[in-house]
């Protein structure tokens, strides 16, 4: 069973900005590595199911107590794009 | 190249036969003379090593002892972050860039006293079964420089194959550890899931990135591994309860125990040599006294399927965050949305784009209930299935790769057959639980054969006592000749 | 036809935990940009949530004080977007299993009490702050974007409301409510100006004795109680008077304008609804079990709802204990001391949301550094009902002791305010009162009776006004009468 796959959607979801042939090519290569995974869906199981971290222990937590932060400066030395303190970024537009 | 395990260099630096300083030169020496080949490094942090190996030397002098790893060189996959070393997880959209902070991994093996010598090469953000996809030029074997070092950790596994490092680490989400380990020669190891912390490791499946060893021997891979584990603060998913001794079941033999030969990791698919190999181990386990059946997990079958579903998946979300804005590469846009998607099909190699596009598309609405969703329950059933087989057997084993190291270029048209590459270690990053691979000889070309022994969640000890009794039958010792001179 | 207008609200607050979240960094107002941030907040390669114990109890909190069921196992989720404020492009929060869930909250609207319905309180963290330039603003790098990731990671608690609300006032009356709730647990400052409270509304329409839910709009960015009550307001018209004209309700967000008074359509973003959820890797769950859960309780303070009921006990009508369950908590205790040291209630409750408040508003002083203290407050009741002092000088007692006077009587003496209660000195000043007005007097005995207010005011003047005007009343009918 083909399968699917609306590939400029989905590569608009993933912010990849791919021209028409890589799209082609991906959706291809996409189309049948879910053939394969499909077969996932032989096996039948209980919708509840779930894994779990293999040692199942819960409620993971810290105090909330304060630790030091990073000096801004080694922080923005990283960024592209930096004015006055801030991480600077083109405009946003509402398509964002 | 160094010819000696941790154990027995540890041994002579306590004694004073050797220094920090020397291993680290034979180490950098030996990188001299193979890295132009091999391409097992991608940034060597010669100056930050020579201050650790000196600091070593007068610690030494000093009565200081850090431990096992104290004074031993060692090598990073470069997907860790080191302070203000390069690190790039093999991709160009983080060319150039200079974590802040260190991995909690990485903290530990400074504070035991080990000499990073530096960052190995991998695929890209840990996507691939035979370091091809770096961004900086692949990786060789060095059993056969025509040939890959197995992935995503080749550069790790390469390194000491090779012995421009004593022991190396890597990550393994599906087998990137144990598939390179079998392909180089040498012992490689993922440990329980929570066991090793993850924090500043960079995440390529959250749920199944475990950091592990790279050693010459089996009892190497255990002090190393107790050098880096523990429970983290940092990491929610650290396990925080009592650890077993790894080097409690050294030498102990395999009698009585109970070992169960996986009936799906056979068959088509496996290289003649590389079953025969198997077979001859398991007669061996027997012949040692071990109770040796064969038990079917039937999952199996369709643990691949449900592994690229679910790691992609979690990849298409962990690489978010790489958009040009903070940090890394920035292609220029008019907008954000066009700065982000330019700066990201630019940074990232096909490799990753193509799961990025799977694993968006697996979560997405409509489909997420047959793929995402079903791979989970199917995770949850291999998880099952383990438990039963457990209830039979002590240890599980097979062959950790179907083939032996493959021609570069031969696999990189076919994802398919790339995926297949892993279709032996995968079961055990689903379910958790640990696993290692041990050489136990070569194919009639010459290229090594691993075996892997897979334990249940903390079975540590019990691995490891099967796996020292590999070794010990396997007569494994031979290094890796290819490289003219060199070794 | 007529039209019911349907109502949902969804609050965000911010918790004012020490550290944010999922990290140790500060939850801080008005710090330096970019100065309170580490791997985990900055999203950086490698670094890791792990969750804020307090931020969890902070949540439980708000849900048991909103009347909702505790999960007994949660989990977090991803939620998956793109935004430049968003650092690691994706939101930790909680799909469908969310600490908190079934509760409600009653809400009082024109002297009737609506219960609102709580679908859901779940936990997530904020995003940083983006500052839009435009070309020629503050920084001369033309147009763009400036972010900073003080706020990214302070913990956030959803509160979503069921559909049950019904009007722009009772819109209004939720928030509100709502705020309070929360301000009254200590878990938030719940700043509408600082945003650290912040309110979104979903609106529909139906017509009067419809079941089904029309097509609902969100409308966004209204940043105070009264801009919620108007653009709910407006939003009810604007669908009304479309689909009376024939026009169609279509789903969508809409911005609500504070200065034009209208809502304005934000241009729908393509795919951008599909946010891929799924179970976040880097957490494992959270089991609330009923010891945790009870220990939480235990920690709960009291709350308008049930302090009303209690004050409604203790003998204030509904409106008295309403008003006074919702004022300070400093104006509160002087009540609570009043009443344990003998005040009856309504009288204490009606002086302090009277005169008391009355005193303080004139005199610009915060209820906190009133010099009033329950002790005082009886005092000076007891002292009313007594005759000591008339209900007039007792406002003068009241304006001299939160004045610094010192307590009731020591005023009361020092300004010679109290009443003349000596039986002899009060028949010799009405002796003296017949006496000079004997027409008055020749008048009650035809049966003028008006004359008796008269002589009474007499009395209270020459006595300055310190007779207890129930005494002079009763000992001049008396002697009238002989
Ligand atoms: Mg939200
Ligand atoms: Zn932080």
């Amino acid at each position: 069973m083909p399968i699917e796959i609306d590939i400029a959607h989905v590569a608009r979801l993933a912010r990849l900005a791919l021209d028409e042939g890589e799209l082609e090519s991906y959706r291809a290569q996409l189309g049948v590595i879910l053939e394969h995974a499909a077969r996932v869906q032989s096996l039948e199981i209980e919708p509840e199911v779930e894994a779990a971290h293999p040692l199942g222990f819960a409620n993971a937590f810290r105090e909330d107590v304060l630790r030091p932060s990073l000096d801004r400066d080694e922080v923005l030395a990283q960024a592209p794009s930096a004015v006055d303190g801030y991480f600077l970024a083109p405009p946003a537009l509402e398509s964002e | 190249m160094i010819d000696s395990s941790i154990s027995e260099a540890g041994r002579r630096l306590r004694s004073g036969e050797v220094t920090a300083l020397s291993l680290l030169k034979t180490a950098l020496d030996t990188a001299g003379r193979t890295e132009a080949q091999l391409h097992a490094f991608l940034t060597l942090d010669t100056e930050g090593a020579r201050q650790a190996a000196a600091q070593a030397d007068a610690d030494f002098a000093d009565g200081i002892d850090l431990g096992p790893l104290h004074g031993i060189p060692v090598a990073l996959k470069d997907n860790m972050c080191t302070r203000g070393v390069e690190t790039t997880a093999a991709s160009q959209i983080l060319a150039g860039y200079l974590p802040p902070y260190d991995a909690t991994v990485v903290t530990r093996l400074r504070s035991g006293g080990a000499v990073v010598v530096g960052k190995t090469n991998l695929d890209e953000f840990a996507m691939g079964s035979s370091t091809e996809n770096s961004a900086y030029g692949t990786t060789y074997n060095p059993w056969d420089l025509t040939r890959v070092p197995g992935g995503s950790s080749g550069g790790s596994a390469a390194s000491v194959a090779a012995g421009s490092s004593l022991a190396a680490f890597g990550s393994d989400t599906g087998g990137s550890i144990r598939q390179p380990a079998s392909l180089c020669g040498v012992v490689g190891m993922k440990p329980t899931y929570g066991t090793v912390s993850r924090y500043g490791l960079i995440a390529f499946a959250s749920s199944l990135d475990q950091i592990g060893p790279f050693t010459r021997t089996v009892e190497d891979s255990a002090l190393a591994l107790q050098a880096i584990w523990g429970h983290d603060p940092h990491d929610a998913t650290s396990y925080a309860g009592d650890y077993p001794d790894p080097t409690n079941g050294l030498g102990r033999g395999v009698e009585g125990l109970r070992i169960g030969l996986v009936s799906e990791l056979s068959g088509e698919g496996f290289e003649p040599a590389v079953e025969t190999a198997t077979g001859a181990m398991v007669a061996s386990l027997e012949s040692a006294g071990a109770e040796v059946s064969e038990v079917s997990l039937p999952t199996f079958d369709i643990a691949l399927s449900a592994y690229y579903l679910i790691a992609p998946a979690e990849a298409s979300s962990n690489l978010a965050r790489f958009d040009g804005i903070r940090y890394g590469l920035r292609v220029d846009g008019s907008t954000t949305e066009e700065l982000m998607s330019r700066t990201r099909a630019e940074g990232f190699g096909p490799e990753v784009t193509r799961r990025i596009l799977l694993g968006t598309y697996s979560l997405s609405a409509g489909y997420y209930d047959a793929f995402y969703g079903q791979a989970q329950r199917v995770r949850a059933a291999i998880q099952e299935d383990f438990a039963r087989a457990y209830q039979q057997v002590d240890v599980l084993v097979s062959p950790t790769s179907p083939t032996v190291a493959f021609e570069a270029g031969a696999r990189t048209a076919d994802p398919l057959a790339m995926y297949l590459s892993d279709i032996c270690t995968i079961p055990s990053n689903l379910s958790g639980h640990p696993a290692i691979s041990v050489p136990i000889g070569l194919d009639d070309a010459g290229l090594p054969i691993g075996f892997q022994v897979m334990a249940p969640a903390l079975g540590e000890e019990v691995m490891y006592q099967a796996a020292a009794e590999v070794e010990h039958l396997a007569g494994f010792s031979i290094s890796p000749t290819a490289i003219e001179g060199a070794l | 036809m007529s039209w019911e207008p349907v109502i949902g609200i969804e609050v965000h607050v911010e918790l004012m935990t020490n550290s944010k979240m999922f990290c140790g960094c500060a939850v801080a107002f008005g710090a330096e940009p970019n100065t309170r941030t580490c791997p985990t907040c900055l999203g950086l390669p490698g670094a890791l949530p792990v969750p804020n114990k307090v931020a969890i109890e902070s949540i439980m909190s708000i849900g048991l004080a909103l009347n909702c069921q505790v999960s007994p196992r949660s989990v977090f989720h991803r939620k998956n977007y793109f935004y430049a404020d968003l650092p690691k492009n994706y939101q930790i929060s909680q799909f469908d299993v969310p600490v908190c869930h079934d509760g409600y909250l009653d809400v009082e609207v024109d002297g009737e009490t609506r219960r609102v319905g709580i679908e859901r309180a779940h936990m997530e963290e904020d995003t940083g702050k983006s500052m839009h330039l435009g070309a020629g603003g503050r920084i001369h790098a033309a147009e763009g974007t400036l972010l900073d990731f003080n706020r990214s990671g302070v913990p956030l608690v959803e509160i979503v409301s069921r559909p049950d609300i019904r009007g722009a006032v009772e819109s209004r009356a939720y928030a509100q409510q709502l705020r309070s709730v929360v301000a009254e647990l200590g878990v938030s400052d719940a700043r509408l100006e600082e945003g650290s409270i912040r309110f979104d509304a979903n609106v529909s329409i139906r017509p009067e004795g419809e079941e089904l839910l029309g097509t609902k709009v969100e409308i966004k960015n209204m940043n105070s109680f009264r801009s919620l009550e108007r653009a709910v307001d407006f939003e009810i018209g604007r669908q009304i008077d479309l689909v009376e004209s024939g026009g169609l309700v279509v789903q969508e967000t809409r911005h609500w304008d504070e200065e034009a008074g209208v809502t304005h359509s934000m241009r729908t973003k393509e795919g951008s609804s599909d946010y891929r959820y799924f179970t976040e890797p880097d957490l494992v769950p959270m089991v609330m079990d009923e010891e945790w859960v009870d220990e939480v309780r235990g920690r709960l303070p009291e709350l308008p709802a049930d302090r009303r009921r209690r004050y409604e006990q203790q003998g204030l009508d509904r409106q008295g204990a309403g008003v006074l369950s919702g004022m300070d908590a400093e104006l509160r205790a002087i009540y609570e001391e009043a009443v344990r040291s003998g005040a009856p209630a309504k009288a204490a409750a009606t002086w302090l949301t009277g005169e008391v408040i009355g005193w303080a508003r004139k005199h610009k002083v915060e209820s906190s550094a009133l010099l009033l203290d329950g002790a005082g407050l009886a005092e000076l009741i007891e002292m009313v009902d007594e005759g000591l002092v008339s209900s007039s000088a007792a406002k003068e007692v009241l304006d001299g002791v939160l004045s610094g006077g010192g307590a009731p009587g020591v005023v009361a003496k020092d300004h010679d305010l109290l009443q003349m209660k000596d039986r002899d000195a009060l028949e010799a000043a009405v002796d003296q009162v017949v006496a000079a007005h004997p027409g008055a007097v020749e008048g009650f005995r035809q049966g003028e009776e008006k004359v008796v207010g008269f002589l009474v005011g007499q009395v209270m003047k020459a006595t300055q006004g310190k007779a207890d005007p129930r005494a002079v009343n009763q000992i001049l009918r008396a002697k009238l009468s002989e």
